[in-house]
Parts: structure tokens; C-alpha cells; sequence
């Protein structure tokens, strides 16, 4: 059974088709990039496939279920989601940032069974959060919040994580250190889908890439198979030097085309 | 660590509820005072512990309580320190409907006219608010209702002053808008209750969610929080609470804002673990303040709203300056 099936999920405002006819089946054990240019509707699709947005037409399959059927908190138990926007407003201790993660567990900062404890504590050092944990959200970097962020999408534990942008403010080194992670959620035959915008991450991480061109997904495959300098010219605009090194994409990008 | 923040505020409380007990302008010493309380006293001291200060006391408590609580919540779920309980517009048409029966001359019908009207304001200014909800997902356009609401109260309240058919009506209005517990009675008080019961019983069951909230709307969303669910429970749950403190006590203002201010760090800013110790720090403010009113020295009593808003206005500039995150 797949973890998140699109089937043909389209969504128009005011007669502009924000996602039209996009479908994707994400299996276990695999990491999934999103990919496409500014306001390719990346967003947007994915708020669709968790039913966060009512399509216009198609359906999104969770473990089979169909989202509009799904609970707000049975959905949560099968996907972490972590949006672009992460407005807090409270200065509150990382800890229980990450401690929200557990919420469709029924537990909150305040109350953390030890299970849930447990999961927090995994997140933390997963995201190399130690010694973090009583820091007030305010006191932390954009790249350091971003990590609290990811830990708190972990702490969940869920069969699949969907992450929009999740490496847009690391520094290159967590860049990769997140990309790691995701590989290694992979490993444990969970799930990732995740809007990258680094282009050689992409090609880097994942086992399979979509890519999203004005609301259609125009291609998918693997970044062997989908990558070519006149795909890239195509959807991004850019011109492009791809390599092929063994089973490795190497990517040079130049300027735009 | 709650737990204990909840039983100190509790303890003083308790010590300041008993403190309004002892005065008075009849004096009554400690012992008579806890004699009246066991029903073991003569029945003047009686009269003046049961009628006139328990009841006065209380209500302070209770009002403080619903303001307290209704605004820690209202400040989880806009994810803004500076809401206060009358940002939805329930304060100010509750007024407005207790202006009404004021100026057509039916609250001297009946103790319960007023309070009756107040309520009635509250919750259809509840209801107003909680449509919105239904129909928009934009916690801004529900902060703009609210103000349009209270606009149009307000400025209906000044049109009833404006004809008042005679100056005492006009007295009795602009005495009810300042705000004051004094002369309340238990009836008054049992009357409000079960609204108040009702508004905070919802708002303990809604709590947890503020806390998910905290992350913004799309996130809690996605940890599995049911946003309408949650908006429409602490909206009817704040709606009902600061109704009841209206029917109590006309309006007073930032208690509301000032008491989860105050117990926030100590909470470790989780507006889910907030509710509780808000409600007892507004009580203890509120049954102090109102001690203070009785204490100080002054030809005609201060009224209770007033000295609150003297005393809130001030601490909320400071919040606004020094508020951390955006």
C-alpha cells in the first residue's frame, strides 16, 4: 500500500489552475523531491494530497483512506507536516516546540507520556539539538529554528514526512546533515517528500523526483533518469551542465537561459 | 511546576477574598468574621459577611476569573499578547444591551432585567463572531468583526446617552459602563453562573489545542488540530465567560490582557498551561482592586472598571513595547 497517492488532484483560483491533473503514488523507504520553479503550485499540491485544501477534483489516498474521510488526527499519526510558514509568536523553550510534534498522540508540552518523551529526545539529537533544549525560540538562528522545526516534524514518528522547504535557511552543512536525516527516515522504511529548491541536493538525496511546472507534474523518475540539460532549460529556465559520474548526477548550473 | 503556581495564586486568593471580609465600614475582627462564615455568629455580623461583603468579594473573584481565563485563551488562539476578552465585540454589545434596558426604563423591573440583557448581548455577539469563524480562516478578519462590533456598540451606547430622557437614566448608564461589583448580591451572582461554568468548562476542553496553535495555524493543522472545532469552542467559551462578567459587573477592562501577561514566563509561555493560573491571578487582581476602591478616601467610591483601566492601561503600553517576537 502506498503511504500518499495524488490522483489526477487539480485546484483553480478565479479560473487560474494552480495544480491541474497532478497525480504520485510515494512508497516506503523512499525520499521524494518536489521540484519546479517559483509558484509552480509546490505548495499548493502538497496541501491538497493532505486534504489541508479541498480539490476541485481528483482525490488523495493516505495508506489507502481517502483524506476527506480521515480524522484531523489520524492523518497526523500517518503524516508530519512541516509548511514553509513558521510563524511562532511565543518565546517558548525548544523543547516544547518539539514536544508538539506528539500532539496527535494526545500529548502536549505540559504532559509528555514516556513514550512521547522519548520520541522528543530521539528528535533533538537527531537534529544535533542537544543542550538547545531550554533555549527560548526567540534566541535562536533562522538556521537553528529551522532544525527545532524538522526535530519537531521527527518527534512524530510518522509513516511518512512532508516538508516544505525545510532547508531553505540551513547553512550547507545542515543542508546536507537534513538531507541525511531524510535518507535515514528512508532507511527505516518510512517516508519523505519534500520541496528542495537546491537543485544538486535534489539530484543528491533522492531516490525520486517530481518535477511541478505551472500547476502539472511534467516529469518523475529518478535524478538519473530525469535529469538532462534540456529538461532543466525547460522547466527552471536555466542553462545547465548535467554529468553523469557511475550512478551520481553532478549538476553546473551557468545563468539563466 | 503548575501545579504549584496554581496552589500559591490559589493561596492568595483565598488570603485576599478573606482580607475583603474584614472590611468594611462596620469593623469586624478576624474571629467574627470566621464565626459569621460558620454560621456560628449573631445575625448582624451575619448580615453584613453574607449579604453584602461575601458577595462582593466573590464577585470580584468571579469576573476576574472569567476576564482572566477568556483572555489567556483568546491570546492562544489570535496568537497575540495584546487580545483581550472584549477583541470579539461581546463586551461592548453586552453593554449595549444592558444601555437598552437602562433607557427604556425596564431594568428597574427586576433585579435580573439587566444582567438578563447583558447576556443576551454576549451571546449574539457570540454567535456573530463565531459565523464568521465558520466562513473565513483569517483570524485578522475575525480581530476586524469584533472591532467593527464594538464600534457600532459604542456608538449606539453614545446615541442612548445622547437622547437619555432624563439625567438620572443618564447617571445610572454612564454608573453601569464604569464598571463595579459593589451592591451584588448571590442572586445576581447565581444567575451568571451557569454561564460562566459553561464558558470555562469549554475553554479547559479546547485548551490543548491552543498550545498546537502556537505554531501557527497551518502547523497545528497539520499536528491534527481541528482549526474550526477549535476556533468555534474558544470563541463560545470566551463569549460565555466575559458574558457573565458583564451581567456581574459591566465592563472592566485589561485584566483580561494583564494576568496571562504575568503568569506566561512562568509557564514556560504555553498558552495550553496558561487557562488556570490566568483565571486565579485575574480573580486575585480584581478582589484586591476592589479592597483598594473600598480603602481609598474619596467623596463618591471609585468605581472598579475605572480603577482597573488606570491601573491596566499603562502595563499594557509597556507589553506592546516589549513584546519579543513578532
Amino acid at each position: 500500500m502506498s503511504l500518499l497517492r495524488a490522483e489526477v488532484l487539480s485546484y483553480a483560483v478565479e479560473d487560474r489552475h494552480l495544480v491541474a491533473d497532478a497525480s504520485f503514488d510515494l512508497e516506503r523507504g523512499m525520499v521524494t523531491a518536489l521540484i519546479g520553479p517559483n509558484g509552480s503550485g509546490k505548495t499548493t499540491l502538497l496541501r491538497l494530497a493532505l486534504g489541508l485544501l479541498a480539490a476541485d477534483d481528483g482525490t488523495a489516498l493516505i495508506d489507502g483512506l481517502s483524506v476527506t474521510e480521515l480524522t484531523p488526527v489520524a492523518r497526523a499519526r500517518q503524516i508530519a507536516y512541516l509548511p514553509q510558514m513558521r510563524p511562532l509568536v511565543w518565546p517558548q523553550p525548544v523543547r516544547d516546540i518539539v514536544a508538539l510534534g506528539r500532539f496527535a498522540y494526545g500529548a502536549a508540552p505540559g504532559r509528555l507520556s514516556a513514550t512521547d518523551s522519548a520520541a522528543v529526545n530521539q528528535a533533538i539529537a537527531s537534529c544535533s539539538l542537544e543542550g538547545f533544549e531550554e533555549r527560548a525560540a526567540d534566541t535562536l538562528s533562522g538556521g537553528e529554528l529551522s532544525r527545532v522545526h524538522l526535530a519537531r516534524a521527527l518527534a512524530g514518528e510518522t509513516p511518512l514526512i512532508v516538508a516544505d522547504e525545510p532547508v531553505a535557511a540551513l547553512d550547507p552543512r545542515f543542508q546536507h546533515e537534513a538531507m541525511r536525516i531524510f535518507r535515514k527516515v528512508a532507511a527505516e522504511g518510512r517516508g519523505v517528500l519534500t520541496v528542495v529548491h537546491d537543485l544538486a541536493l535534489a539530484a543528491r538525496y533522492a531516490d525520486h523526483v517530481l518535477w511541478m511546472k505551472e500547476g502539472r507534474i511534467v516529469a518523475e523518475g529518478s535524478p538519473l533518469d530525469t535529469f538532462s540539460t534540456d529538461r532543466l532549460d525547460a522547466v527552471f529556465g536555466v542553462n545547465a551542465e548535467v554529468r553523469r559520474e557511475g550512478s551520481a548526477v553532478r549538476l553546473d548550473i551557468s545563468g539563466p537561459a | 511546576m503548575t501545579l504549584r503556581i496554581n496552589a500559591l495564586i490559589g493561596a492568595a486568593l483565598l488570603a485576599a477574598i478573606l482580607l475583603a471580609l474584614l472590611i468594611g465600614s462596620v469593623s469586624l475582627p478576624l474571629d467574627r468574621v470566621i464565626a459569621a462564615l460558620a454560621g456560628q455568629a449573631v445575625p448582624g455580623d451575619m448580615l453584613v459577611v453574607w449579604q453584602i461583603r461575601l458577595p462582593r468579594a466573590l464577585a470580584a473573584a468571579l469576573v476576574g476569573a472569567a476576564l482572566g481565563m477568556s483572555g489567556a485563551a483568546l491570546q492562544g488562539l489570535l496568537r497575540n499578547p495584546l487580545a483581550e476578552p472584549g477583541i470579539l465585540g461581546v463586551s461592548a454589545t453586552a453593554a449595549l444591551f444592558a444601555t437598552f434596558t437602562i433607557y427604556f426604563g425596564i431594568a428597574t423591573a427586576g433585579p435580573l432585567v439587566l444582567p438578563l440583557a447583558a447576556v443576551g448581548g454576549a451571546l449574539i455577539a457570540t454567535l456573530l463572531v463565531a459565523a464568521a469563524a465558520l466562513r473565513t480562516r483569517s483570524v485578522v478578519t475575525l480581530i476586524l468583526i469584533g472591532v467593527g462590533l464594538s464600534s457600532f456598540s459604542v456608538a449606539v451606547m453614545a446615541l442612548l446617552m445622547n437622547l437619555a430622557p432624563n439625567p438620572f437614566s443618564l447617571a445610572d448608564m454612564v454608573n453601569w459602563m464604569l464598571g463595579t461589583v459593589a451592591n451584588r448580591s448571590f442572586e445576581n451572582l447565581a444567575f451568571a453562573a451557569p454561564f460562566l461554568v459553561a464558558g470555562v468548562a469549554i475553554l479547559l476542553a479546547a485548551g490543548r489545542g491552543l498550545a498546537a496553535l502556537s505554531l501557527g495555524d497551518e502547523a497545528a493543522e497539520g499536528l491534527g488540530l481541528n482549526l474550526k472545532k477549535q476556533r468555534l469552542a474558544i470563541i463560545l467559551g470566551a463569549g460565555l465567560a466575559t458574558g457573565a462578567a458583564v451581567a456581574i459587573a459591566g465592563s472592566i477592562g485589561f485584566v483580561g490582557i494583564v494576568a496571562p501577561h504575568i503568569v506566561r514566563p512562568f509557564l514556560r509561555y504555553d498558552p495550553a498551561r496558561l487557562l488556570v493560573p490566568s483565571a486565579l491571578l485575574g480573580a486575585f487582581i480584581l478582589v484586591v482592586a476592589d479592597i483598594g476602591v473600598r480603602l481609598l478616601p474619596t467623596d463618591s467610591e471609585l468605581k472598579l472598571g475605572v480603577v482597573a483601566s488606570l491601573i491596566g492601561a499603562p502595563i499594557f503600553v509597556w507589553i506592546a513595547a516589549r513584546r519579543r517576537l513578532a
